[in-house]
C-alpha cells in the first residue's frame, strides 16, 4: 500500500519534471471537491465522485500553491520512507522551514493536503498525515484487540469494564480486531447523552455497543463503525439532535460520506446505518421543548433539498426537512429530559428499537 | 415729563460714521484679526495692481514688502508698474470708501466693489494713527505725485495731510505704504502662500516679495503673454436685483423706460423690451424719472417672467488647461496632472467659467485629505474653505469611482491636490471679505461636471497604475516561488543539485512566456522640469489651523 503511494508520488513529480524540461506549463489534476461533484451510488449506498476534475496549471497566480503542493508531496515521501507520521498541525509547522513558500495559517496547509489526497486518490493516512482530532468513544458489549507492534502481543480492551470512562477510537483502525456478542450499535451525537447511557448501563440490557461521535464523526470513527457493520454484521442506529446539522452533517456523512473527500467515501461510510431520532415526528409525538430554527439551519435545509444527492433520493428525508421548515423548530437530544432524566432509557430508545417504522433511511 | 418717546429716541439717533460702520463690520471686510488684516491689505493692493496693469496692457511687475516695526506693527509697501492714477483721483481712490471704477460696470476683474484698499487705509489709520502714503505717476512726461491721506470718518471724504511732487524711479506706476497693526505667520493662510499662489495662477506677472524676516522671493513671470483682456459687458436683466435696478434708473440719461431697457442691458432688443413692459403694465414711452417704486417692482417681476437670450460669454477670460497644469507642476511634484476648462455657463444672468486641475501621487502625502486650491478671477482664496461652494462640489463628487478613498460627506483621501477656479464678471462671494464662493446650484453643478471629467482621467490613470503594479507583483511572485518548485522536484526525484539552475531557467521561460514588457506609467517626481523647489517650500510648509482665531484686536 505505502509502496504504491510512494510510486504515485514519484510518477506525479516525474510528469511535472518532464513538462518543465519541454518548457510546457506543468499541470496538477484533481477531482473537484464539492457536493456538486458527487453522485449517490444507491446500490452500494455511498457518495462517489461524479467525474469532474479541476486542473491547476502553473502560472504566476498558482506558483505559490504549486510550490507548496510539491513541498508537501516531498514531506509525504519522507514520512512514508521513514515510516513516520505527522499530524496536520505538525505538517503546518514543518512548512515554516520553506521560506516564502511556508503556510501562513493551518487552513491553508489543510487545503493543500486535501488537494494532494484527492489528486492521488488516497487516504491522507496513506500519505503519513494524521488528523489532530481523535475518533469517538466506545463503551458496551465489545472487546477491541490490538497488537503491540514491538512484542507482537495482543492487548484486549473490554469495553464493558468502564465505569465512567470509555475506549477511544485511534486514528488508524484498520488493524484492530473485535470480539462481541452485541445485538446492535448506537452512534450518539453528544458526549452528554453517551455518558447518561453508559452510567445507567443501557448497553447491558440491550446488548449494545455505544459510540459517542462528538459531532460530525471523524474518518476513523466512520471506518470503525463500518467494520462493525460489515464484519460483525451488526445493525447501526444513529441518534442525533432533531435539527438539520444532526441529520445532514452528522448522520448523512456517517452513512454515505462527505462531498469533500468523495474519493475515499467508499471505505469511510456506513451505508447500512439507520436514523433513530430525533425526527420531526418525535418533536410532535413527545411534545419536546424546542428552539427556533437559526438562519444557518434554514439555509442548510434549503441547500439539502436542492443540492444533496442523498436527500434527493429519499422522499422520507425530504418530508422530514420540509416538516421541520414548516414547524420552524428544532429539538436537542437532551430535550427528552422533559419527561424525566431517564425517560430516554426507559421509554424513548426501547420504543425506537422495537418500532422499525420510526427509523429513517 | 412731556417729552414723547419719539423725541427721546431722536436724541440717540444720529448718522453712523464710516468708522463705526467699519468697526461693526470688520469681519465682513476681512479684518477679523491681526493676522488676517495683514493678508487682506496685501491682497487688496496686489489685486488692484494686477487689474490695473492688465487693463492697460502692461506686463505686471509688483514689489511687495512687509517690514516688522515691532510691537505688532507692520509697514506694508506695494509698488506696481501699472498705468498710474491721475492726480485728482488719488485721494478718492485711496481715502473714500465705496469709490471705484469697478462697481458700475461688469467685467471680469479681481476687485469688484471698490471697498478694498480704502478699508485697509481706514484700518491702518484706526490702529496706528498713521496716514496712507501714496505715490503715483502716469507717464514719463508727468511728475510723480506724493500724498499723505486720512479718511474723514464722519463724512467718508479724503483728508489730505501732505501733497507734493516727488522723484519716482518708474515711468508709470503706483506705490502705497501703510502702517498697521497685524501679526505675521507662516503656513497655509500666510502672505507667503497667498503671493505664491497668485504667482502660480498669474504666470504673466513678476512678483518680488520681501517678508518681515527680510527673506526675498522673486516669482519671475513664466510667460510674456497677457491673459485675454475681458470685455466689459452690460448687465443681463436676469442678473439684476431691485435695488440695483432703481439705482440704474436714477443714474441713466435715457429718457424713456424702453430706451433704458434696450441700452442699459445686454440682450434686450425692441421685442424683448416690449414684452417686459407689457407684462409690467408700463407704457414704453413712460418717462424714466416718473417710474415709481411700485412700477420698478412690477418691472422686476416682468423681467423674471420673460425669456431672454443668455448673455454673451466673451467677457470671460479663463486661465486655460495648459497654464493650470504648468502652475501645478511648479509647486507640486506629482506623477499625474490633468486640467479641465468648462465651456461658459450662466448663473442669474452672469456668465462664468469653471476650471479645475488635479495633481496626483508623487510627493503628495498619501494618508491625508485632499489639498484644495481655490481661486476666483485669478485670486487665491485662503480662508473659509468649509463654507465654499467649491468644497461642497468636491465633497459631492464620488471620488471612489476614480480610485480615491472617501468617507461619507467628506473630502477625498489620498495623494491629491485639487485646484478649482471660477472666472466671472460677477463672482458671488458669501461675504464682502471675498473668501468663499456662494452656493449657487449652477456653479456647484459646473464644478462637479469639471471634477468628474478630470476625475475620469485620474481614474483611468490609477487603474493603469494598478494593473502595472499587479503585473510587477506577479513577476516578483514568479521569482520568489520558482526556486521552491525546483528544489522540491530535486528532493522528490532525488536529482542532482546542479539541475536546479536548468529547472529555474526553464520555469522562468514557461512563466514569462505570455508576459510582455512592462511600461512604467506616470511621471517620476524628479522628472518634472517645471518644479520649483524653493517656491514649493513657501507658505504651505507649516500649517496653521483655520479655526485659530486668536489675537483679536
Amino acid at each position: 500500500m505505502e509502496k504504491n503511494t510512494l510510486k504515485q508520488i514519484q510518477n506525479l513529480a516525474n510528469d511535472i519534471y518532464k513538462k518543465i524540461l519541454e518548457e510546457k506549463p506543468p499541470e496538477l489534476v484533481m477531482p473537484l471537491r464539492s457536493l456538486s461533484n458527487v453522485v449517490y451510488n444507491e446500490k452500494d449506498g455511498y457518495f462517489e465522485l461524479a467525474g469532474k476534475y479541476k486542473k491547476r496549471t502553473l502560472t504566476a497566480n498558482t506558483a505559490k500553491t504549486f510550490a507548496q503542493t510539491l513541498r508537501l508531496l516531498d514531506l509525504s515521501k519522507e514520512l512514508i520512507k521513514t515510516n513516520d507520521i505527522a499530524t496536520k498541525r505538525e505538517a503546518y509547522y514543518v512548512s515554516k522551514n520553506w521560506g516564502e513558500a511556508r503556510f501562513k495559517e493551518q487552513p491553508e496547509s489543510d487545503a493543500v493536503m486535501d488537494d494532494v489526497e484527492a489528486m492521488l486518490e488516497v487516504n491522507r493516512e496513506q500519505l503519513g498525515f494524521l488528523p489532530e482530532e481523535k475518533g469517538g468513544d466506545i463503551a458496551g458489549e465489545i472487546t477491541v484487540i490490538e497488537t503491540d507492534p514491538e512484542t507482537g502481543e495482543e492487548i484486549k480492551h473490554d469495553c464493558t469494564k468502564f465505569v465512567s470512562g470509555a475506549y477511544s477510537i485511534p486514528s488508524q483502525v484498520e488493524d484492530l480486531k473485535f470480539e462481541t456478542k452485541a445485538n446492535l450499535v448506537i452512534a450518539i451525537e453528544t458526549a452528554g447523552m453517551f455518558q447518561r447511557l453508559v452510567k445507567h448501563k443501557f448497553w447491558k440490557k440491550h446488548k449494545a455497543i455505544l459510540i459517542s461521535m462528538g459531532g460530525v464523526p471523524t474518518r476513523a470513527t466512520r471506518r470503525f463503525i463500518r467494520r462493525l457493520s460489515d464484519e460483525m454484521k451488526l445493525p447501526v442506529y444513529v441518534f442525533t439532535d432533531g435539527d438539520p446539522y444532526g441529520w445532514l452533517n452528522i448522520y448523512r456523512t456517517l452513512k454515505v460520506g462527505s462531498g469533500n473527500a468523495a474519493h475515499i467515501n467508499k471505505y469511510f461510510c456506513v451505508p447500512k446505518a439507520k436514523f433513530f431520532g430525533i425526527t420531526a415526528q418525535d418533536i410532535e409525538k413527545y411534545s419536546l421543548p424546542t428552539h427556533p430554527l437559526k438562519d444557518v439551519d434554514i439555509k442548510r435545509i434549503q441547500d439539502g433539498l436542492k443540492n444533496d444527492p442523498f436527500v434527493l433520493k429519499h422522499t422520507s428525508w425530504q418530508k422530514e426537512l420540509k416538516k421541520l421548515m414548516k414547524m420552524k423548530k428544532r429539538a436537542e437530544q437532551q430535550a427528552l429530559a422533559k419527561h424525566g432524566l431517564n425517560f430516554v432509557i426507559s421509554d424513548y430508545l426501547p420504543e425506537k428499537i422495537n418500532d422499525p417504522k420510526s427509523w429513517l433511511p | 415729563m412731556a417729552t414723547s418717546k419719539a423725541e427721546e429716541l431722536a436724541k440717540k439717533q444720529r448718522e453712523i460714521s464710516v468708522a463705526e460702520f467699519f468697526e461693526k463690520n470688520r469681519h465682513l471686510l476681512g479684518f477679523d484679526n491681526k493676522r488676517k488684516a495683514l493678508l487682506t491689505t496685501i491682497k487688496e493692493a496686489v489685486d488692484n495692481s494686477l487689474d490695473a496693469c492688465e487693463e492697460a496692457d502692461i506686463l505686471p511687475e509688483i514689489m511687495v514688502e512687509v517690514i516688522d516695526m515691532k510691537n505688532d506693527r507692520f509697514r506694508i509697501i506695494v509698488e506696481d508698474n501699472g498705468p498710474g492714477i491721475v492726480k485728482k483721483q488719488i485721494p478718492n481712490i485711496f481715502a473714500k470708501l465705496l469709490y471705484g471704477s469697478k462697481f458700475h460696470k461688469l467685467s471680469q476683474s479681481r476687485g469688484q466693489q471698490g471697498i478694498g484698499i480704502s478699508a485697509s487705509v481706514l484700518y491702518a489709520q484706526l490702529t496706528t494713527g498713521k496716514p496712507a502714503r501714496i505715490i503715483s505717476r502716469i507717464s514719463k512726461n508727468k511728475p510723480a505725485h506724493y500724498y499723505e491721506l486720512y479718511i474723514d470718518t464722519k463724512t467718508n471724504n479724503p483728508k489730505i495731510v501732505k501733497e507734493e511732487e516727488v522723484e519716482f524711479d518708474k515711468d508709470h506706476g503706483t506705490r502705497i505704504e501703510l502702517d498697521l497693526e497685524g501679526s505675521y505667520v507662516k503656513g497655509a493662510q500666510s502672505i507667503d502662500e497667498y503671493l505664491k499662489e497668485t504667482a502660480i495662477i498669474n504666470p504673466h506677472a513678476t512678483i518680488i516679495y520681501t517678508n518681515p524676516k527680510a527673506e526675498q522671493f522673486i516669482f519671475a513671470r513664466a510667460t510674456d503673454k497677457l491673459p485675454k483682456k475681458p470685455k466689459s459687458i452690460k448687465p443681463h436683466p436676469h442678473g439684476i436685483e431691485l435695488g440695483m435696478l432703481m439705482k440704474m434708473i436714477q443714474n441713466s440719461y435715457h429718457k424713456t423706460i424702453k430706451a433704458f431697457l434696450m441700452n442699459e442691458f445686454s440682450r434686450v432688443g425692441t421685442n424683448t423690451a416690449n414684452e417686459i413692459l407689457e407684462k409690467a403694465r408700463i407704457l414704453p414711452n413712460t418717462k424714466l424719472n416718473n417710474i415709481t417704486r411700485e412700477e420698478a417692482e412690477r418691472l422686476m417681476k416682468a423681467i423674471k417672467e420673460t425669456k431672454i437670450q443668455a448673455p454673451s460669454t466673451d467677457a470671460i477670460s479663463p486661465i486655460g488647461e495648459e497654464l493650470i497644469i504648468r502652475g501645478l507642476k511648479k509647486e507640486i511634484r506629482a506623477e499625474f496632472y490633468t486640467a479641465v476648462s468648462r465651456p461658459p455657463s450662466i448663473y442669474r444672468g452672469n456668465p462664468f467659467v469653471i476650471e479645475v486641475g488635479l495633481a496626483y501621487g508623487g510627493e503628495i502625502p498619501k494618508d491625508k485629505s485632499a489639498t484644495i486650491l481655490r481661486f476666483a478671477n485669478r485670486v487665491p482664496l485662503l480662508y473659509q474653505q468649509g463654507a465654499c461652494a467649491f468644497t461642497e462640489s468636491i465633497i459631492k463628487t464620488n471620488w471612489k469611482s476614480y480610485g480615491l478613498q472617501q468617507s461619507n460627506k467628506s473630502l477625498p483621501q489620498g495623494p491629491i491636490v485639487i485646484l478649482v477656479h471660477i472666472a466671472s464678471v460677477w463672482v458671488p462671494f458669501t461675504s464682502e471679505a471675498k473668501e468663499a464662493i456662494a452656493h449657487y446650484p449652477e456653479i456647484i453643478k459646473e464644478v462637479k461636471l469639471a471634477l468628474q471629467e478630470a476625475g475620469r482621467q485620474l481614474g483611468s490613470y490609477i487603474r493603469k497604475k494598478t494593473r502595472v503594479r499587479d503585473e510587477l507583483k506577479k513577476r516578483s511572485y514568479i521569482e520568489t516561488y520558482i526556486p521552491h518548485i525546483s528544489q522540491s522536484l530535486i528532493d522528490l526525484l532525488e536529482l542532482d543539485e546542479s539541475t536546479k539552475i536548468l529547472l529555474n531557467e526553464k520555469l522562468k521561460k514557461i512563466l514569462e512566456q505570455k508576459r510582455g514588457k512592462v511600461k512604467e506609467v506616470g511621471l517620476k517626481a524628479e522628472d518634472i522640469e517645471e518644479y520649483d523647489e524653493t517656491l514649493a517650500k513657501i507658505g504651505r510648509g507649516e500649517t496653521v489651523e483655520e479655526t485659530i482665531e486668536e489675537d483679536e484686536i
